[in-house]
């Protein structure tokens, strides 16, 4: 007698999966639109700035892309009360996604500063614009139509990397998954289900993603 | 009783085994699974091929905690008694597998088109092609980001202490519970991992750059 799959017992539970999914959206968008500002902030820091926050802002990229996420996110939520900072699981998760894909974007931005001919920094101190402006109006909208596709990507993995938040009690697909494995005890079902809905945000957001950038930086890139 | 911080770190340290040696037999078993999947995705076999996208969609698309709770939940519906243990094994090399296939495609795709029609014409079979002609100039570049992602593995394996595997970040964990010290274990978990991955990033950077200049 084999175990016969039933999908059935999961329809009732709709409204918890399109919670889980705003949850897990809600996060994301939040760790992408930080992230990048300060990757923006980190990457221009890092190509322009003096050796101290250099030497800073690699080792925060070091120790962030070599130690694991979910390591990050029990730092951020059960150590950092002693010093004081109480978060409440929503606020640290946040802060650990944002905290990771800061860490990523630096190094995605940095490559991509690094791939405008420097003709292009050159021209423009010489039309006698300041050296800020030049970052802000000529280098950095080239360097992020460069490497745009590499931050959708990355922005994506964050989105994938989160189903380890349900690990401290946030509500997100992943914890609804587990909310209903033990209701109606057909785990394999449940999972496989939320599996597919993550599989679709993924697809769906790497083509929306990939089509608002298209409108924004046409003719950016270098 | 008392924990001395060198309790902590020693406890700790023996823990790491585990997530080197699971790190060590996902590796393994990627690597087999992702050079069987080369075969299939460099083949001439349209289907062949589109499967292999598919099983890499399926797995870069898809959460890693996922993947390990339906190998876990689903191997025993197919009647195999499944430890954690196993069950992180086996997502784990499938999880690797769907990176290494990707990567490794790369690099055979790099191998100047010349070389695949120069073996032909010496009458070679696809398989000696592969074997005698192709992956030895492939794997010369393969090397640089095949190490860089054994550094995502074994961060990976972080998360088969959800399903129960005894491993570093669990061990952590448990150890929190027994001594309301958060601060300093997860620090030093998280010291652990870059002891383990720095080397490993540092290592592929400078291949990568041997490579770039030579």
């Amino acid at each position: 007698m084999g175990y016969e799959l039933d999908f059935g017992a999961l329809l009732q539970y709709l409204s918890l999966f399109l919670e889980g999914t705003a949850v897990t959206l809600g996060l994301t968008a939040v760790a992408a639109v930080c992230g990048m500002m300060l990757a923006v902030g980190g990457a221009a820091a890092a190509s322009e700035g003096s050796a101290g926050i250099r030497a800073f802002v690699a080792g925060y990229v070091e120790l962030i892309r070599n130690t694991p996420f979910i390591v990050q996110m029990f730092f951020v939520f059960f150590g950092l009360p002693t010093l004081g900072l109480r978060l409440s699981a929503m606020e640290a998760a946040m802060l650990a996604m944002t905290i990771n894909l800061t860490a990523y974007a630096i190094e995605i931005v940095r490559a991509g500063i690094e791939a405008v001919p420097v003709g292009q920094r050159e021209a423009a101190l010489a039309f006698g614009l300041k050296p800020r402006l030049v970052f802000a109006l000529v280098v950095l909208p080239q360097a992020l139509g460069n490497v745009y596709p590499a931050l959708v990507s990355q922005v994506v993995i964050t989105m994938l990397e989160s189903a380890v938040v349900s690990q401290i009690a946030v509500v997100d697909l992943t914890h609804v998954a587990d909310f209903i494995q033990s209701r109606n005890f057909r785990a394999f079902e449940t999972y496989l289900a939320i599996t597919a809905v993550y599989l679709a945000l993924a697809v769906l957001m790497r083509r929306l993603l990939a089509r608002c950038g298209r409108r924004l930086l046409a003719g950016r890139a270098a | 009783m008392e924990f001395t911080l060198w309790d902590l770190i020693r406890n700790l340290l023996l823990a790491a085994r585990w997530t080197l040696l699971l790190s060590a037999i996902a590796f393994a078993g990627g690597g087999l699974g992702g050079l069987f999947l080369l075969v299939l995705r460099v083949s001439r076999s349209a289907s062949a091929r589109s499967a292999v996208k598919l099983y890499i969609e399926a797995f870069q698309g898809t959460p890693l905690l996922m993947q390990l709770f339906l190998v876990f939940f689903g191997l025993p519906l197919l009647g195999f008694d499944v430890s954690a243990w196993l069950a992180a094994t086996v997502a784990l090399s499938l999880y690797a597998s769907a990176y290494l296939v990707e990567i490794w495609r790369g690099c055979v795709d790099a191998v100047p088109r010349g070389q695949w029609d120069a073996s032909a014409s010496l009458g070679m079979h696809y398989l000696t092609q592969l074997r005698l002609v192709i992956l030895p100039q492939a794997l010369r570049m393969a090397v640089p980001p095949t190490v860089g992602f054994l550094v995502q593995l074994v961060k990976s394996t972080a998360l088969a202490s959800i399903i129960g595997y005894n491993e570093l970040t669990r061990t952590g964990q448990i150890m929190t519970n027994a001594t309301f010290r958060p601060f300093a274990i997860y620090a030093l978990v998280a010291l652990i991992y870059f002891a383990m991955c720095y080397p490993l990033t540092s290592y592929a950077r400078s291949l990568e750059r041997r490579l770039g200049s030579a």
